[in-house]
């Protein structure tokens, strides 16, 4: 997916984004700096996913150095027929899995009931208290940091099955195809999960933005 | 009047395999919606029920808004205890052969 990103403007100071596959080559090559670029770029990433899984931090740094070991171990392999960052993950969920803190069979899928209180519709089943605006609040009044800050709170007490595809869809940005390779779900659960997640993320907007007067 | 009736009823008879939606499921279908996961028939039903109502196209921008926000967040630092962890780490596996 790196090599999707659009080159940067002339004189910019940062470094060149050389893509995963550039990096990966200078990997096999030998090349150290190569590694840390490449752990600087999805280590973080791994652990907020790992995290989904095993309940401690310690743990969870365990798992992901588990991981690059393992991709490194099992860089011949690695055919980049799905992208670095899919890998990586796939074997992380694997690994963290197997750690065994959280049985994944005994997680359910998705809580039951429905993602908007039922309270907030009519005998018709139309909207009695409808959504309070709070988009022009998010965008134009409220410090990123302090959105940021609240949407990882939120994200952090989601089901961890729900975390984990929303953390990989909308934060990491895989594509729904790959999350279902990483998690080893259906394309249904995926979206099940997703729908529960994303819902309670934007109940918690409405929560903290909502009812401001406009 | 009179002469209406008859071709409305027809006509809501025509349909009436196929009730609207109505606001409470047009919540739940969000998602596959975004994810365009509906069969083209529902997709119609639910643009027809957006087109009339504004609470549930507030709802559907609203999580727009919610996974744009969700994607503006970025993963923490690497510490840099973590970070010479690693390096170790390759340095090992290099060891390795």
């Amino acid at each position: 997916m790196g090599d999707l990103r659009p080159p940067r403007p002339e004189g910019d100071t940062l470094p060149t984004m050389d893509s995963d596959e550039e990096l990966l080559r200078r990997l096999r090559a030998g090349d150290e700096r190569a590694f840390v670029i490449l752990v600087e770029r999805h280590n973080s990433a791994m652990l907020r996913l790992a995290l989904s899984f095993v309940s401690s931090r310690a743990v969870a740094e365990e798992v992901v150095q588990d991981t690059w070991l393992a991709a490194l171990r099992g860089l011949a392999r690695f055919e980049g027929r799905s992208s670095l960052k899919t890998w990586l993950f796939s074997i992380l969920v694997n690994r963290a899995r197997t750690t065994g803190v959280r049985e994944s069979r005994s997680v359910p899928i998705a809580d039951a009931g429905p993602v908007v209180d039922a309270s907030r519709f009519g005998p018709d089943g139309a909207w009695a208290v409808p959504p309070e605006h709070w988009i022009e609040e998010a965008e134009d009044r409220v410090d990123a940091v302090k959105l940021s800050e609240l949407l990882r709170i939120v994200l952090d007490t989601l089901p961890a099955r729900q975390r984990e595809v929303v953390l990989l869809r909308d934060v990491e940005e895989l594509t729904s195809a790959d999350v279902c390779q990483v998690l080893a779900i259906s394309e249904a659960n995926q979206r099940v999960l997703l729908h529960r997640g994303r819902a309670k993320l934007r109940q918690a907007l409405e929560s903290e933005l909502g009812g401001a007067p406009r | 009047m009179k002469t209406w009736f008859p071709r409305l009823r027809a006509r809501s008879l025509s349909f009436s395999r196929v009730p609207d939606l109505v606001c409470q499921q047009v919540v739940e279908l969000v998602t596959d919606y975004l994810e365009d996961a509906l069969s083209p028939a529902d997709r119609r039903r639910l643009e027809k029920h957006l087109s009339g109502c504004p609470h549930c196209t507030e709802y559907l921008a609203q999580m727009r808004e919610t996974i744009r926000l969700t994607g503006r967040l970025t993963p923490e630092d690497l510490t840099p205890e973590m970070r010479s962890d690693l390096t170790d780490l390759y340095r090992l596996w290099r060891a390795e052969g």
